[in-house]
């Protein structure tokens, strides 16, 4: 009994230590719950475990708090000059300046339409499936994936969950634990120098990681993909439009593929958690003729 | 008269007393992002009359959801939450260069964590990295309120939402 209660309190540790945030959270919560129910471990050990738990994540959020919108645009701009170097941008003027006009109308409807410079969009040159967000508003996609979107209704979809990531800090709490409290210290002590340098040179690193290694959790995804949902609707754009670029992707992604395949959930796993949140059921985009014009002289040829 | 008695009206007097008092207290707030607008209405399709600069403190007047009134150097005006922090942003030097948004290496901000200063130390051991082509990006699509109004109309694209 005490050698499976000493593996439990080390997986504990491990996940908390490893992740620090609301997910493991969660998962802790429940393995906790299930080894007092099985008898692995007594109810008050579980309950000390719970309320530690709590502790540490209330602490970890705290320290993610300490970021204002200057210093998540400051990550945000050594995030995007990373993504800058390891994909090429489509220079086309009039097409970005397209999708900036639909991020930016996207934005204004947002509950977070004021970060320190504003959001941007930009096209990378690439055929993978992909787009990313940095905490300080720079959205980047790539030509494959706009390459699945058969409306200006599926592009602004995109955005508006590359948004959902933005507002909801996801990539913040890709930072891991020990920096925030690095970052935690030199903020109080006002450490500059190496020490900090250090801890923004980690920074950039786990999250550039997280965004093209690992990407992020699915509650995550789930979430950004609920943001989604609700800024098409506020602003007057058929939701639809975010089921119809998933179901494209579904066809053409590979799982194999790198890139959107490997660091997002499957699209079919999307569109079944967005059509039971709605509790709608998918119809074709409905989009005026205007609308169409204006998408396929942009985005038809790309 | 009972104890409790007393301890009841001093209760009340002390509420009666305590309301204006509070109610008095001016509420200021800072502006977070480098540059806020002020609009002449609630809602994001409201004109804009002023710009303020990042780490403007301005005066809390009237709340209104996500919509906050306030006033700064007798202008007053409509801005929305997310611009606003109730923490202190203290500038140091280069003032001015945040007011006319220039670019991010010419910003001299509030020194505790990742600035500028901490940007240009990274940069200087990243030389690869191209900052040029993110300052591109963030220079060229800005857009004036008037041309995405245009842009949605066009679109035939009609909110429904809570106030823009």
């Amino acid at each position: 009994m005490k050698r499976k209660t000493f593996f439990l309190c080390l997986f504990l540790s491990a996940a908390l230590l490893f992740c620090g945030c609301q997910a493991t959270l969660t998962t802790t919560t429940k393995v906790t719950t299930q080894a007092e129910k099985k008898g692995v471990i007594s109810p008050e050990k579980a309950k000390s475990i719970k309320k530690s738990t709590a502790k540490i994540a209330k602490a970890d959020s705290k320290r993610r708090e300490e970021f204002t919108p200057e210093q998540e645009y400051y990550i945000g701009r050594s995030v995007a000059a990373v993504i800058m170097n390891k994909y090429p941008s489509y220079t086309s003027q009039p097409v970005n300046e397209y999708l900036n006009l639909i991020g930016q109308a996207l934005a204004q409807v947002s509950d977070m339409p004021e970060i320190f410079l504003g959001y941007r969009v930009l096209i990378l040159n690439s055929d993978e499936i992909n787009a990313f967000a940095t905490p300080g508003g720079h959205i980047f996609i790539t030509k494959g994936l706009l390459r699945c979107c058969r409306t200006e209704d599926a592009v602004a979809a995109v955005l508006a969950h590359e948004i959902g990531h933005i507002q909801l800090k996801h990539g913040i709490r890709a930072i891991k634990q020990e920096r925030l409290i690095e970052f935690g210290k030199t903020i109080v002590t006002e450490i500059g120098g190496d020490k900090l340098l250090e801890t923004f040179d980690g920074a950039i690193g786990d999250f550039t990681n997280m965004m093209i290694n690992t990407g992020y959790s699915r509650p995550f995804e789930y979430a950004a993909d609920d943001v989604a949902q609700t800024l098409l609707r506020r602003l007057g754009y058929d939701p639809n439009g975010l089921v119809e670029v998933l179901m494209v992707m579904e066809k053409k992604l590979n799982p194999e593929d790198t890139g959107f395949g490997k660091t997002h959930p499957p699209p079919q796993d999307r569109i079944d958690k967005v059509l039971k949140k709605t509790g709608i059921k998918y119809s074709p985009v409905l989009t005026p003729q205007v609308r169409q014009i204006r998408f396929m002289k942009n985005i038809g040829n790309i | 008269m009972s104890w409790i008695r007393i301890s009841l009206l001093a209760a009340l007097l002390l509420c009666a007393f305590s309301q204006p008092l509070f109610s008095a207290t001016k509420e200021f707030l800072s502006v977070q992002v480098r540059q806020g607008q002020l609009r002449s209405t609630p809602s994001f399709l409201g004109k804009v009359t002023a710009t303020l600069a990042y780490g403007d403190k301005v005066e809390l007047i009237e709340d209104k959801g996500a919509w906050k009134m306030v006033t700064i150097r007798k202008i007053k005006g409509w801005m929305h939450m997310s611009a606003l922090t109730t923490k202190t942003i203290a500038l140091q030097a280069g003032k001015a260069n945040v007011k006319t948004g220039a670019t991010s290496g010419e910003l001299a901000l509030a020194g505790k964590g990742f600035n500028a200063k901490v940007e240009a130390e990274f940069k200087s051991k990243n030389k690869h990295l191209d900052y040029a082509a993110v300052d591109r990006m963030e220079r060229i699509f800005t857009f004036k309120p008037d041309r995405v109004q245009a842009f949605l109309k066009q679109g035939k694209i009609s909110p429904e939402g809570p106030e823009r």
